[in-house]
């Protein structure tokens, strides 16, 4: 609609990708909150920053998909951003952020958060090669007439 | 975030001590000549004369806490009977007219006595309790302590303290002598009774039809007025055997006899009562609470020696005594597993320890403690992470005997609790001063109540004996819409206001003279004390306060350097930042209570988070009559190690217990110990980790707590799990160690270390849990969880929780009577706290309780030192009518409160038993005190013996008694003997509480009515019947 398929393959991935390397930073960070490398404020703060980019990233591919008519890989997408709209409206009215500080040791809070970003970058990581393959399948058809698509050229047509 | 701040920058294993050793050294350790580099002196600076000999170390090591002593063991009256049981079992109950119809109260006039036995507090506390802890050693002190030193050591090895001195240690025991039945090891099979009996009465009631036939109403449902059955039961001893009844039942018949016993040899359960490890059914038998109170079980090594050492259990205690080998077995047994510590309790004796060095394990950072291995003279082997270590020079040196090459006479390794002096590694800067500021509500609702009165003459009084030195400082702000300053710079005559209109962008109107020192400016902090009651009269003020704006203030001035904020609160936020809205009308049904428990705002906690960095702590006290979010205001103190005190509908003058009880609360609030600046590390062996804190504390990485302050009424839990089997071990030992900045500006370390044993099977586990902590741990998870899931989930984790923990023991047992609920020993009140619990003013699942009540009760769930947890839960109730026949005690010195003078002879004090919260133990010709954590209630029945109303109450009988507030003081010995025990039950609280008298037939008998958590209360089941659920759902 606004895009051609290839840029918005294109789009999507870059996207992605950025959205995969936010991903990787909060495992560093909360690893390094695991071994006493920073304490828990210093950890909340710059994890709680990238919550809203993260966000608005997922939901901008998300519309896109589903401006261009992409309604598999719009389906595809809808669960991770919900997910990650849910945890930002369920922060409890006290606390300062999905990641709190003060709870963030309670109840193994930071294993839950571990295994949720680990998911994320996997999710992610899957995406972002749907999307390239998508890219190349959208790259190679845009050079082609579509017809040529329908029926396969004989050999001897020419003839 | 200071960011340069080493305290926030540590790596992985430095502790935060060791991260300041960049730091130069600021303050040098105190060094003196002369004493084989190991300098033992506890506060060299104070007490420059005393003499130099081994006094130079002072080392109290005669303990005075008294050792938990084992009830008397199971074994002893088994083979006896109990008369008593049988005379009360056949007692119909009936419905006493003296609870269920309050009668018109008697024409006398009431009068209240001018209150002075409480109010006579000052001298109840020392001038300055930080002195309390350091002990003040008379002359003689080190002497008997070379004495015990000298004797001969045992040849147990160089590691094990000597066995004499093992023996001297233990204190005592203050065993509660009950009558009859001396323990004797014949008797310890159960054998058919054959002693004569007496008359079993009329028929064969069992207790479960006793209880069904009790009509429970209101809390004041059957009484049964058993008179002589209940006054006679008590000396018998606690309801060990649950066939007690059968076996006084001959009469009844030899069937219930095997019936009971049909499944258990003889043997086997003679050896279990042997061991202390016997069961009762709960459904039958109706005493489980021991005469002497619910004590800490006691740890049981392995090796004896190890026993002494160990931590006060007031101190710290462990959900389990034995710590289960590998996390499964931890879950086949299904008891939460945590640790309960008040590590700043006031100690009276507590070694205190100055060195150049002090030893720690250079891998864990652990301190050295008693139960390490000395691998030999030069190594130790740490005993939480195993790496062996090299022992310093000094600690060769025993400073009593002044030889070298026995590092087992050292006081690190010879108490469980210990105290250093720090030298200046430990130090971030320079040690603060103590600092003080107040800030105060004088909105409309605040003034009204009077309470500016009471502080400020409590201030003013005390204003010498605020702990600290001369470095001290003090300060200011009052608040209602505006926010008000007092510059009380010494060289004025009268404090100077400065109002501050411009909440919402608060500005600190002059830049010093806000806080100033109190030595210096006394004049003017005495000159604006005295006029600040004065000052602000109802009708002239505000009615709005801007309670986040003068906190925002409050933090402003102490940022620098940190200190102590207390703010008294009286009304709703309304104004400014941190204002916050009405939310007593959203909660409708009981589901909408937790988002009304949890805060509405995150203001407050960001500010605690930044007051934690600047070692500032809030501390608050409630005042408020109308809701003014406790929840949402308390986080100030929760996250920045503040303490909350709470007095609802406090009024000065028409709520004179209340207004009582706030003053001697202010007076132990402004004279208690305190310690800046300070962090707590927890440690545990191996295999071990420490997982979610409770308290009012903040988290600062995985292990260290950060306490801006800390004091002495402060309890933490926390929850621990098993990660690696401890097959390996034979014992695991947590160790807490609390660093601060004591109030003289000493840097100072306490240490705790316990030691547990690690059980392999699970039977082993469940009989040595501790219940007492078990409640107090669960009580903290449980606030958790209506706070992040709901309060009905709550109740239900709770109820689960006493499932599994039955259901398990259930199991391992093979064979078990099929309609019994069965616990073992160590666990019968279990129940009981959880069915009291359920009905507490924070967990019940109706609205009655008020919202901050809720707040409050829940706030001190999670902060309460377990002995007020227990005593808030369920209170402890003594007939003190039985006086004639109860044994005496000897007040123990720990909580005497005045020392008694020269020649003088020991306080004794009545050992009264200790009853059921349960209505049909109330006799009507009985006395009864029930005592809580903020009120003793003295319950008058009505046909009370003369006799006992002229010895104690000073009244010729019944219908001339009127409420008071506190015992006359007549010259009789009862009266004498329970003044003692009142005595000695104040000193087990943090300051005195007040005291009601009640007649049986007054409108405040509700109070103590309510109290008796068994009865079947209003929306709410009765114990018996909780049982009864519970045995339904064990499996």
């Amino acid at each position: 609609m606004f895009l051609s398929e290839t840029f918005l393959f294109i789009f999507s991935m870059i996207i992605t990708g950025l959205l995969a390397f936010i991903y990787v930073y909060f495992i560093i960070t909360l690893s390094d909150l695991e071994c006493d490398y920073i304490n828990a404020q210093q950890c909340c703060d710059r994890l709680n920053m990238w919550m809203m980019p993260i966000l608005s990233g997922q939901g901008f591919v998300n519309i896109f998909f589903l401006l261009h008519g992409h309604f598999w890989l719009f389906l595809f997408n809808l669960p991770i951003t919900a997910w990650s709209a849910y945890e930002l409206i369920k922060v409890p009215s006290g606390n300062l952020g999905v990641f709190d500080p003060t709870e963030i040791y309670n109840r193994g809070q930071l294993k839950t958060h571990m295994r949720d970003v680990l998911i994320k970058i996997a999710f992610f990581l899957v995406a972002f090669f749907v999307y390239l393959y998508s890219m190349i399948v959208s790259m190679l058809t845009a050079g082609q007439p579509v017809q040529a698509m329908g029926s396969p050229p004989s050999e001897f047509d020419e003839f | 975030m200071p960011a340069g701040n080493p305290l926030f920058n540590h790596h992985n294993h430095e502790a935060l001590e060791q991260n300041t050793m960049m730091q130069p050294p600021i303050v040098p350790p105190q060094q003196q000549p002369g004493a084989g580099g190991g300098m033992f002196n506890s506060h060299p600076q104070q007490q420059p004369q005393q003499p130099p000999l081994p006094a130079a170390y002072q080392n109290h090591h005669q303990p005075q806490q008294p050792q938990p002593q084992p009830p008397v063991q199971g074994g002893g009256g088994v083979g006896t009977t109990n008369p008593f049981h049988h005379q009360q079992q056949h007692h119909q109950p009936h419905i006493p007219q003296h609870l269920t119809q309050p009668q018109p109260p008697p024409p006398a006039t009431v009068q209240h006595p001018p209150p002075g036995g409480i109010t006579s507090s000052a001298n109840r506390y020392p001038p300055n309790p930080a002195l309390l802890q350091q002990p003040q050693a008379p002359p003689q002190q080190p002497q008997q302590y070379a004495q015990q030193q000298q004797q001969p050591q045992s040849q147990q090895g160089p590691y094990l303290p000597p066995q004499n001195a093992a023996q001297q240690q233990q204190q005592p025991p203050q065993r509660y002598v009950i009558s009859g039945q001396p323990v004797n090891p014949s008797n310890l099979y159960p054998t058919i009774p054959t002693q004569p009996l007496p008359s079993p009465g009329p028929t064969t009631n069992n207790y479960s039809q006793q209880y069904q036939t009790q009509p429970g109403v209101g809390g004041g449902g059957g009484l049964p007025q058993n008179s002589h059955g209940h006054n006679n039961q008590y000396p018998a001893p606690p309801q060990q055997n649950p066939h007690a009844y059968n076996n006084g039942g001959v009469g009844m018949g030899v069937n219930q006899v095997t019936a009971g016993m049909n499944n258990m040899s003889v043997t086997q359960q003679g050896f279990n009562k042997l061991w202390g490890i016997d069961h009762a059914d709960l459904l039958k038998t109706r005493q489980v609470l021991p005469p002497e109170g619910v004590k800490s079980p006691e740890i049981r090594f392995p090796h004896d020696y190890m026993n002494h050492v160990n931590c006060s259990p007031d101190l710290f205690r462990c959900t389990l005594t034995k710590i289960p080998e590998t996390k499964t077995l931890l879950q086949k047994a299904r008891l939460p597993l945590g640790i309960l510590i008040h590590p700043f309790k006031d100690l009276t004796q507590l070694p205190v320890i100055q060195c150049s060095q002090i030893v720690r394990c250079r891998s864990c950072r652990t301190y050295i403690n008693p139960y390490v291995y000395f691998v030999d003279q030069r190594r130790w082997k740490c005993n939480l992470c195993f790496r062996v270590n090299d022992l310093p020079e000094e600690f060769q040196y025993d400073p009593v005997t002044k030889t070298y090459g026995d590092p087992s006479r050292r006081p690190e390794v010879r108490s469980g609790t210990i105290e250093f002096l720090a030298p200046a590694d430990y130090m971030v800067r320079p040690p603060q001063a103590a600092v003080y500021l107040f800030v105060l509500d004088v909105t409309t609702l605040a003034v009204d109540t009077g309470y500016l009165k009471t502080l400020c003459d409590v201030l003013l009084e005390h204003l010498d004996t605020l702990p600290g030195d001369s470095r001290s400082q003090i300060g200011f702000i009052t608040f209602d819409s505006a926010v008000h300053f007092y510059n009380m710079n010494s060289s004025l005559s009268q404090p100077q206001e400065l109002v501050v209109c411009d909440i919402d962008d608060i500005f600190i109107p002059c830049p010093d003279n806000l806080l100033v020192n109190l030595d210096e400016s006394k004049e003017v902090v005495k000159h604006l004390l005295t006029n600040l009651p004065g000052k602000y009269l109802s009708s002239q003020n505000e009615p709005r306060s801007a309670l986040g704006a003068a906190l925002l203030a409050a933090q402003k001035i102490l940022g620098p350097i940190g200190g102590r904020i207390t703010v008294f609160c009286a009304s709703l936020p309304s104004v400014g930042p941190g204002s916050l809205p009405n939310r007593q009308g959203d909660v409708k049904t009981v589901k909408d209570l937790s988002t009304a428990l949890n805060p509405s705002t995150d203001f407050y906690k960001k500010l605690a988070l930044d007051c934690s960095t600047q070692y500032i702590a809030v501390d608050l006290f409630f005042l408020n009559s109308q809701y003014s979010d406790v929840a949402s205001i308390s986080c100030i103190s929760k996250f920045s190690g503040g303490s909350i005190q709470y007095f609802p509908n406090y009024h000065m003058v028409e709520n004179p217990v209340q207004a009582k009880l706030f003053e001697q609360a202010m007076v132990r609030y402004v004279t208690r110990k305190i310690g800046f600046e300070a962090v707590m590390r927890v440690r545990c062996s191996r295999g071990m980790s420490i997982h979610t804190f409770h308290g009012n504390l903040f988290v600062r990485s995985t292990d260290l707590l950060s306490l801006p302050n800390v004091n002495p009424d402060a309890g933490f839990g926390m929850q621990v799990s098993i990660d690696e089997s401890l097959s390996d071990f034979q014992t695991v030992c947590f160790q807490a160690a609390l660093l601060y900045t004591s109030s003289k500006g000493e840097r100072r370390i306490r240490v705790h270390t316990l030691c547990l044993p690690v059980a392999g099977n699970v039977n082993d586990v469940i009989q040595s849990a501790d219940q007492q902590a078990i409640i107090g741990l669960l009580a903290k998870m449980a606030v958790d969880r209506s706070l992040s899931s709901s309060l009905l989930d709550a109740r239900e984790a709770f109820v689960n929780a006493v499932v599994d923990v039955l259901s398990a023991y259930a199991t391992t047992q093979n064979s078990l009577p099929n309609l019994a609920l069965v616990a073992p020993k160590c666990l019968q009140m279990l129940p009981a706290y959880t069915h009291s619990i359920l009905r507490s003013m924070g967990f019940r699942a109706d609205l009655r309780p008020r919202l901050d009540d809720r707040s409050q009760f829940m706030n001190q769930m999670k902060t309460l030192p377990l002995y007020q947890l227990i005593q808030t839960i369920y209170p402890d109730l003594y007939p003190l009518h039985t006086i004639a026949s109860v044994p005496l005690a000897s007040v123990p010195q720990s909580s005497r409160s005045t020392t008694p003078e020269n020649g003088e002879e020991e306080e004794k004090y009545p050992q009264f038993p200790v009853l059921h919260l349960c209505s049909d133990r109330i006799e009507a010709t009985g006395v009864y005190l029930l005592d809580q954590p903020d009120s003793i209630l003295i319950y008058v029945c009505r046909n009370v013996s003369t006799q006992f109303c002229e010895d104690v109450l000073g009244v010729q009988g019944f219908v001339a008694l009127h409420e008071m507030d506190d015992l006359p003081e007549l010259e009789t010995e009862w009266s004498n003997l329970i003044r003692n025990f009142i005595n000695y039950l104040q000193s087990n609280k943090p300051y005195q509480v007040p005291i009601r008298i009640i007649r049986e037939d007054s409108k405040e008998r509700m109070w103590f009515v309510n109290s008796l958590v068994e009865d079947r209360g209003e929306g709410s089941v009765s114990y018996y019947e909780f049982l009864q659920q519970l045995k339904n759902m064990v499996k």
